[in-house]
This record gives structure tokens, sequence and C-alpha cells, in this order.
């Protein structure tokens, strides 16, 4: 039986390696829970997270096709356009151009395969069934490159026999050219173009990238190629690889594809500023993962990966999790809850509080009768749900407001809005203080514009109908004021006039806003009074609806929150887990005679860990023999405290076996290296120690 | 018209080419009767000479001419492009099946060597001899090179070892001398291509392209305004001809217009010219592609503007990446010696006039980046990205892709596992444009301007030190 203290444990001790094999071993675990326990329902919670990630799959693949479509349709186009259009362009047939598109993917180079498959399949599909895609790895030279394309060309047409393929085998083996393919070409007579995909050009050899042009470009009469070329940098990549001797053999178009921030962006809409989707991350967890998008690799699909393996953790870890489903399901479930959960929840956190809020009557129900505690425990999982339901249209209608101020001062992107909402209260941040500010100097015509806006995105919620009602209420209001404030318009001009410059610089804004404070006195038109109205309005929806998920009971079910654990798995430190094992080899073998103090060297440790102690002792220049009677002094203390020094000291050929060999373990570890500067001696490659 | 080719000196025999297409006649005209060489095929009972070498530029009519005269003539020959001989196997093939039919390439074996090649043409030339000489054309004879050392030399004497009437001819674009082995070897005829002269050949063989519907004299004061803007920078033929299609059509924009008459050629050359120096910058550059500069010509009244390729140089990075790349450029440009002192914050007092060496005065971006291992690469990186970075493995990946990426390249291949070492290969406009959006801190900006100080001892670096300083003030 695990509960979560134990839960948090064990991640730091499963093995050496650790993140090394995140998926395998959560899976393992997952598989014995399993087997052990009926009444914990990990079944359960294994078919609901397996459900969650099938809907997170076919989600992302429906963004990537989604966000994809435009470049892939315009790609596509243009295939078409050269496949039937170049026995009318006779001039560049004379040229010997082959048309050449050059796909601007971005540096995310894992994300591309997705992109690849989808181009693969939608030509294939409408525009011809002759796709070759290469990569570079397998074409280390002009042959092998030849030798794939017309595999996947011609091995496609003949498979079926298989005297046919043996047949075809051999033929390319003696023949493997692409006036073979020629041939071969005419045989099938459908006078369709052929369509290499190089998928990351960066990667190839120029050298083999300039023969294959140089041959094709002899064919193109008889042969159609189309070239796609997969950049991750930028098209100058092309001049960069090819002379222009092969440069103007290719009629290069450029295709851009979505940013990969934009493709995270929708990603983050989809999955997790969306109340259907019940498994959610808190801001720490949040922030770890678009840490590692945006500082270390772009890949949108490591984010899904994150996402899944946090999924993944979360059931694992946390048996209340069976609670983390759709509403009904959630509600009959809770319903059913066995005695051990009952508990559970009576300890969770966020329930204690709720409990503490309670009349004393109604405490003690809640802490003694089980039937109360599932009926309180399914009225609070129905406001999580509504708490969800709200929170994330009026996220989107501040964003909407916020998103247009200068500086951003409650970030550009909605998810590090998203982020500081859920952690504390956003009213009690100087951030939303200085938004409030530029929001109650935003001129008529632009506080419309964005009321209208808010309107539109809690229109198409179709919840939060009174909100949305008081909005158009505001907004007709402002309207009606058009003809009442025209004697106040020139003076409206004016403020509006100075916002326009006010908007590049902070320092001119707060100085305005302090002479308005001083002005304050001053009779406000209704416009400013109408103004202040609607700030205050959403002030209130702010502080009534974007209340931190960590104040509700029960949040604990929806959101994972060991940020910490998350960051060890995924963005793992093989060198600093080395040095741990080394100085810490408790923490690894958890074997209770291997704990230390800090400054002391165990004699119980392994050799290796005593070796790397002692080299931290010394300089640049190690000298063995130093090191061996330190190794020496430190392994007989071991074995008797009370001999004298004489035995001490003695050579022993065992000891100085295990020396030897921990210190060569040293050097592949790549912490000393031998040296000549010094006789007897070798070098430290890592600096600092005590 | 009558014209006498010549090969061997030995026989001379006249081509009655009123069968030859006139424009092949022109190009042997132009490129071989200017320097009165004569060029032939043979008797049929003579054995010609072994081997023929001919070079010239690219596009001076090297292998149109050959192949003309093996059409025109009828000659039996095998045309072979070396770049399409991944291996000599292939080679040998291709020859077998022109001359003696597939049949007999089949015969060869699954890696033929040289042996087995002549062993098969003697046997198939004994089978059926030969009734006139058989040519072999080897294009882009430069790749041979690359080849077996020793399958060279065979070809230059192939006659000899197959005791047959065979002559190899190469076709290249590089001289002689650079192809002789150093064991020496058969020294075939010489022959020289010399690029079209501006003022006859170009104009004449590209007024053959005239299109229909207007004059050929119209056409012919067309080429010479284009020629007038491109031959200082290109005299390929094929891609000359390439430029006068795409523009022709921008030429006869007034005349369709009614704007002009054919004699204006004034005003015909005032319209276009601007054009074709647009052309120049783009088109022939291949920044546009040819398709997009005919649509643009269509739509020109937008007013479109391409962009063109090197247009897209922004590439965006993730944030680590960015400093790791900052960090190989100061690692490459920069001397390791100063980097105690641009990235200690208490280093020792160096004394100034001593400081820099004398061989290191000269800026480094005139010696090109230096390799750096990749301890180095750490060390600057940790000391130029402000907030504290644990040494993960993504960060270690960042660096290998990187190297895929192309924006550091892997110097040296032993020691990879121990001490890998790379270079910079980015210029300094890209490293200053990725600093711009990555400095937050005013430090790093100190330290790019501080090495730029050291680099820039010439006059073209001082310039783009001082727009950097002053980009840098503005931040």
């Amino acid at each position: 039986m695990f509960n979560a203290a134990e839960m948090s444990e064990i991640p730091l001790t499963s093995s050496v390696s650790k993140g090394c094999f995140v998926f395998k071993s959560a899976s393992k675990k997952r598989k014995r829970h399993v087997g052990v326990g009926d009444d914990e329902n990990g079944s359960d919670r294994f078919r609901i997270c397996q459900k969650l990630w099938e809907t997170v799959q076919t989600n992302t693949e429906v963004i990537q096709d989604q966000l994809n479509k435009k470049v892939l349709d315009s790609l596509a186009e243009f295939i078409k356009k050269h496949g039937l259009g170049c026995s009318s362009d006779n001039w560049r047939q004379r040229a010997r151009e082959t048309p050449t598109a050059a796909l601007m993917l971005g540096v995310n180079v894992p994300d591309h395969a997705m992109t690849f498959r989808s181009l693969c399949n939608l030509l294939q599909d409408s525009v011809t069934p002759f796709v070759v895609s290469v990569h570079a790895k397998e074409c280390a030279a002009v042959k092998l490159l030849i030798q794939k394309v017309l595999e996947q060309l011609m091995g496609r047409g003949v498979s079926v026999d298989e005297e046919q393929e043996d047949d075809t085998a051999l033929l390319q083996r003696t023949q493997c050219t692409i006036s073979a393919l020629c041939q071969w070409y005419k045989t099938v007579t459908k006078s369709l173009p052929v369509v290499v995909i190089f998928k990351d050009f960066e990667a190839f050899n120029s050298q083999v990238l300039q023969d294959f042009i140089l041959i094709c470009s002899r064919y193109t009469q008889e042969l159609p190629f189309i070239f796609i070329f997969g950049i991750a940098t930028s098209p100058s990549a092309i001049q960069h690889r090819l002379p222009h001797s092969v440069s103007s053999l290719l009629c290069i178009e450029v295709f851009h594809s979505l940013s990969c921030t934009q493709h995270l962006a929708s990603v983050f809409d989809k999955l997790i500023l969306n109340s259907q989707f019940p498994f959610k991350l808190s801001s720490r967890v949040i922030q770890v993962l678009v840490g590692i998008f945006l500082y270390h690799d772009f890949s949108v699909q490591n984010f899904v990966k994150g996402l899944q393996f946090s999924m993944l953790e979360h059931f694992k870890s946390q048996p209340l999790s069976m609670l983390c489903c759709q509403k009904q399901e959630a509600l009959l479930s809770a319903k059913t809850l066995s005695k051990k959960n009952v508990e559970r929840i009576r300890h969770l956190p966020s329930f204690m509080r709720y409990v503490e809020t309670q009349e004393p009557q109604e405490q003690v129900q809640l802490l003694t009768n089980d039937e109360h505690v599932k009926e309180v425990c399914q009225q609070l999982l129905k406001n999580l749900h509504k708490y969800h339901k709200n929170y994330y249209p009026i996220l989107q209608c501040l964003h909407s407001l916020t998103s247009s101020l200068p500086k951003f001062p409650l970030g550009k992107h909605i998810r590090e809005l998203h982020v500081s909402c859920i952690e504390k209260n956003l009213w009690e941040t100087e951030e939303y203080d200085s938004a409030l500010q530029l929001l109650r100097i935003l001129a008529k015509d632009e506080l419309v514009a964005a009321l209208r806006k808010c309107a539109e995105i809690l229109k198409s919620t179709k919840i939060l109908q009174n909100v949305l009602q008081q909005l158009e209420d505001f907004i007709g209001r402002l309207e009606a004021l058009e003809g009442v404030s025209s004697e106040d318009s020139s003076g409206n001009g004016i403020i509006s006039g100075k916002m326009e410059y006010q908007r590049t610089d902070l320092f001119q804004l707060q100085k305005t806003l302090l002479e308005k404070e001083s002005r304050r006195t001053k009779r406000m038109n209704p416009f400013e009074v109408l103004r202040s109205q609607v700030i205050e309005f959403i002030d209130s929806l702010v502080r009534e609806y974007l209340t931190p998920a960590e104040l509700q009971p029960l949040n604990e079910v929806c959101y994972y929150n060991s940020s910490g654990v998350l960051r060890q798995r995924l963005n793992v430190t093989p060198r600093t887990s080395i040095q741990a094992a080394l100085s810490h080899p408790f923490y690894y073998l958890q074997n209770e005679s291997l704990k230390t103090d800090a400054g002391t060297i165990s004699s119980a440790a392994p050799d290796l860990c005593i070796v790397y102690k002692l080299h931290l002792e010394c300089g640049r220049l190690i000298n063995l023999y130093d090191w061996l009677e330190a190794f020496l002094t430190v392994m007989s203390a071991a074995e008797d405290q009370d001999t004298n020094s004489e035995e001490c000291g003695k050579y022993d050929s065992l000891k100085h076996a295990r020396f030897i060999q921990a210190v060569s373990e040293m050097e592949f570890l790549g912490f000393i290296k031998s040296t000549k500067q010094k006789t007897d001696h070798v070098a430290r490659l890592t600096w600092g120690g005590c | 018209m009558k014209i006498h080719l010549c090969l061997t000196g030995i026989k001379t025999i006249i081509l009655d080419c009123n069968n030859i297409s006139q424009y092949s006649v022109f190009l042997i005209n132009s490129a071989l009767m200017n320097r009165r060489d004569i060029m032939s095929a043979v008797n049929p009972d003579q054995y010609s000479y072994p081997s023929v070498f001919i070079y010239g530029h690219r596009a001076t009519g090297k292998s149109h001419v050959v192949l003309s005269i093996m059409k025109d003539l009828e000659l039996p020959h095998a045309s072979v492009d070396c770049v399409e001989c991944v291996s000599s196997g292939l080679l040998f093939h291709q020859v077998l099946s022109a001359f003696f039919g597939p049949d007999a390439a089949a015969l060869l074996p699954r890696c033929p060597s040289l042996s087995d090649f002549v062993r098969l043409y003697k046997q198939m030339s004994s089978n059926s001899p030969a009734t006139q000489t058989r040519y072999i054309i080897l294009d882009r004879a430069e790749r041979m090179r690359d080849m077996d050392f020793s399958l060279l030399p065979a070809l230059l004497r192939l006659q000899e070892l197959v005791n047959d009437n065979v002559t190899v001819i190469l076709l290249s674009e590089i001289v002689w001398e650079k192809f002789r082995p150093n064991t020496g070897c058969f020294e075939p005829l010489l022959f020289h291509f010399p690029d079209y002269s501006k003022g006859k050949s170009l104009v004449q063989i590209l007024s053959w392209d005239h299109h229909p519907s207007y004059t050929p004299e119209l056409y012919a004061s067309y080429i010479n305004i284009l020629l007038g803007v491109f031959f200082s920078v290109c005299r390929d033929l094929r891609e000359l001809r390439h430029l006068a299609v795409l523009n022709f059509s921008k030429f006869c924009e007034p005349l369709e217009k009614g704007e002009a008459k054919e004699s204006d050629i004034h005003k015909l050359w005032k319209n276009i010219e601007p054009h074709l120096q647009r052309a120049m910058q783009t088109v022939y550059l291949r920044e546009v592609s040819s398709v997009q500069w005919e649509q643009q010509q269509m739509d020109e009244k937008e007013a479109t503007t391409l962009r063109v390729l090197s247009a897209h140089a922004h590439i965006e990075l993730p944030y680590y990446s960015k400093f790791l790349l900052i960090a190989a450029y100061l690692a490459s440009f920069n001397p390791a010696r100063t980097d105690r002192r641009f990235f200690l914050k208490s280093h020792g007092k160096i004394r100034k006039t001593n400081f820099l060496k004398k061989h290191e005065k000269t800026s480094n971006h005139l010696l090109g980046p230096k390799p750096f291992p990749l301890d180095r690469l750490m060390a600057i990186f940790y000391s130029v990205v402000d907030s504290r970075v644990a040494p993960t493995a993504s960060i270690f990946s960042q660096i290998s892709s990187l190297v895929t990426l192309q924006l550091l390249s892997q110097v040296g291949h032993d020691d990879q596992l121990d001490s890998p070492k790379y270079k910079c290969s980015v210029s300094l406009d890209f490293i200053l444009a990725i600093s711009r959006c990555v400095c937050v801190c005013v430090r790093l900006l100190d330290l790019l301007a501080l090495s730029l100080v050291i680099q820039s001892q010439v006059v073209r670096q001082e310039r783009s030190l001082f727009t950097a300083v002053s980009n840098l003030h503005l931040l």
C-alpha cells in the first residue's frame, strides 16, 4: 500500500540512472499496483489515465493537422502546378530547373517527423503516388541516396510477387542509377511527378546533395522530379550548402510552417486551458514544462510527453485521482468511495481547511460520518467543476483585455496569466494593479472594442449569462454616451491623444498618472464615471472567479503539483547524479553502514567513492603515491583502530590492485586523465572540492 | 557550308554540313573555326588517336559540339556523365551496353574490375569488329580522379588494351595538368574551348532564340542590352539564355502598349535597364525563383516586393541555445588568454602594453574561427548566462543539435569522447542579432563590446564595431 509520502521517496531510490527510463519504470510500477490491490482501484485509475491520454493524443494530432493544413495544402498545390505544367513551360525545361520547395520547420527537429508523415500521406492521397522521403543518416554517399530513392519508388510496385522482388533486388544491386529509374518510370506511364523529400536538409553532406541534384537535372525531361527540402534554420542554408552552379538548377520557393510557440499556444489552449479536460497542472509544473520548452528544445512533442508523464505520475501517486474524470463519472465514484479513500480525503490539506471553516457540529459529522463525507465530497466536486467552468472564460476575457496593454503587465501569453492566477491571489500583485491602472486610462473606442471581444468570448461558452448581460449593458451605455458627451469630446480627445504618446513610455505614463491623481478633485465626465464602473466590474469578476486553485477544496484530486519530481525526471543532470553517487553512496545504495557525516570519509564505502573523495582534496595535479598512501590509511582504519602504524602503512598487493582499479574507473568517468607534465602524476579534470 | 574537321592531324575529311542543324553548325563554327582548329571523324579503317582531352569553361559548347558531331555523322559512341558513375562498374556497364547492347553489359560480373571490362570488350569486339572508330565520351571527367587511380591511365590507352579502334574523349572544365597522375600516363590530344567572345559569338548565339512575333534585329538589340548588364558577372551561355527568356516580356511591354516603336532603342533601354539590374541581384543569384520572378512581372502594378531567400536569415532558437552560440562565438574569436580578463570578476591587473601578442593584433575575423574545447565553451557559457543553470543533459544535447544545424562545427575526429573540439560557424551579424533579443543583462553587452574592441583592428571591422557599439548603447 502506498501513501503519498512513501511514493515521493521511491523515485529517489529507484535506480542510479535516474530519469533515463522514466516511462518504463512508471508503467512497471503501475502494473504492480494493478496486481496488488483491487480495493485500491488501481485498475480504475489506470483506465481513466489511459482514456485521458487517448484524448490528449487525438487532440494533439488534430491540432497539428489544423495548424499544418495551410502550409501543406499550399505545398500540394505547388507540386500539382509543377507536375502538370512542366510540359507547357518549355523554356524552363531548357534551363533544366527542378522545382524545389524549401519548407521552413523551425529548429525543433523531433517535431518534424509528424509533419512529414502527414505531408507524405497528403501527397500520396491527392497528388502523386511517387513520394520518396530520405533521411540524412541513411545517405552518406550518392550511391546510397539513389539506392534509397529507387527502393522506395520501385520496390512498392513490384513487391507483390516474390520472384519479381528477387529480380528487382538483383537489378538494383547491379544498376542502381537514375537511368534505370527512368526506364521504370516509362513503364509505369502515369506522367505524375516524382517527389523527393529531404527531411533534414542541414544534416546532408553537401557533396552528396550537389551530385544528386546534378544527376537528376540530366533527366528532367523524362523524369519530372520535384524536391522538398525540410529546413530547420533559414532558407539561406540552401545557398550556404550549394554552389551557384548547382543552385541555378533549382527553382526554389519558400514555405513557412507555423512557429513552434504558436503551436504550443494552441496545444496549451486545447489541453490545459480547457474545463473539459479534468486533469490539471499546478503552476509550478506548468513552469517546469514551459521552461523546458522555451529554454531547451522548442519541441511541442516533448511538452506533450511531459504532460503524459505528469499524468502517469499523478494517477500513480494519488489514489484519489480516481475522482479526476468527467463530472458524472466522478460523482458516481464519489458515491462509492471506499473506507480508505474517505480517510484519505479527510487527510487532504484542502479538505482539512474546508472542515475548519465549518460549524463545530458539522465538523464532527465530517470527521466521523463516512456517508456524510461522501455527500459533501460530491458537492465539493460539483463546485470544483463549476469553478473550472467559470474560470477559463473569465481568464480569457482578462487576457484579451490586458494583452493589448503596453509592456504587457500581466504577460504576453495567456499561459503566464494562468500561472499567476492559479498560484496566488492575482489581485494582490503589483502587476495586476498596474494593469488596472492602464485599463483605467483607456480611450473609449479601445475600451468598447476590448469589451466586445470579452462579450464574444462569453457568448461562445454559453455560461455566465448574467455576466454577459452586464457586459452588454455596459457596452450599450458606453455607446449611448456618444451623443451626450459631445461637449466633452475636446477634453476626451486630448486624453486619448496623450494616450497614443504615452503608450511608448512608462515614465511619461507615470507622470501623467500622478498629474491625473492630483487633478482628481476635478469633476469627472460621464465617460470617466462609466469607465471606472466598468473597471470595478472587471475587478469584481477577477476576485470572484480567478481565485487560486489551491484554495479550492479537493483540488488535489485534479492538480498534479510535484514539480520537483518532474524536473528531476525530465531535465536530468547526469553529472550531478554521478557526483552525488560518489560523494554520498548512501543516497543510492541505501545501506545503513554508509551513512556518514558530511566531512568524513567512511572506509565502508566502495573504493571508488573513497578515491573520489580523496581526490577532491588535491590540486590540479595529483601525486599517485600520495593518493595511494591516503587510500591505504582510510582502508586500514576500517580493519582495526588499534593496529600500530607499521602494519598500517604496509604494502598490500590486494589493496594496491583495488586502488589501481578505482583510479582507472575514475579515469573512465572522466574525472582524471594521465599527463606527461610530471612523472607519477595524473591531472584532475574537474574543479572545486573541499 | 563546309567545315574541315580533324581529330588526329593525320586524316582530314570533309563533312557535308547541310544535314547538321544550323544551331550546332554555328556552335562548331564559333568554337572551333575561330581558332583554326579542325576536328574530324576518322576514316573507318584507320585507327584514330587513342584519347582526346577537351577542356573549357562551363557552357562553352564542349559536349554539345562533340555530341552533335557524333549524332550527325551517326558514329558509334557511348556518352557517359561521370557524376552518375558512383562506381567504375556503372561506367563499364554503360559503355558496353551502348556499343554491344544490354545483353553484353549483363555479362559483367557483380563488381567488375577493369580487367573484366577489357576482357569482355575484347570478346565482344572480336565478334563484331569495328567498322568505324568507336568513341567513348566522358563528360565531367574531373570526377574520374576520385575513382580508382588506375582507371584514368587505363582509359587513356584503352585502344591498346582492347586492340580495337576506340577513342576516349574526356570533357572537363579543368586543365589537363590537374589530371596527370604521379606515375605518368599516355598524353591525350588536348583541345581548348575558349570562352565565347562578347561581341561576336554570344550575341549571335543568343539571337538564335528570337521570338517569332518580333524581328530578329529587335531581339539582337535586346541581347546587346542584356549583355551590357550581365556580361561582367556571367559568361555562362546557359544562364544568359535563361535570363534573356525571363526578361524579354518586360522588354516588349512598351511595344505592346504602343508607347514605343521598335526603333526607339533608347526608350526601350531605359525601360529595361533597371529591371535587369534588379534581376542580377535577385533571380540570377536564385534569391528569387524564376517562377516567382515571372509572377512578379505579371502583377507589377501592385508593386509586390518579394522576400528574397537570404532575407529570412533570422532563426528562432531556444533560450540557452542562444547563449551557447554566443559563448561559442566568443570562444572562437577571442584568444584563450583573454578569457580570464573578460569573464572573471576579479581578474588580475594586466599591463596594457603587452597584453596582446603581436600576432593576436590582426583581426581575428580575418583569421576565421578557431577551434575550442568543450570545457572552455561551458566555462564561458556559465559566465555569460545570467541565471544559475544546472548542467543538464539537455544543455549538452543542445550543443549537438547546434552541430547538426551547422551553426557549430565539430573539428577533429580523435578523442571525441573526452574532449571534443568545436568551431563557431556563424557570422558576427548573426550573433549580434541573437544577442540583441536575448540580452537583458548589461554585462554580456559589455563583454561583446569589449571582445569586439579587441578584434577590430581593420577599418572594415571598426565600422561594424561602431554600429555594434551604438546598437548596444541603444539597448
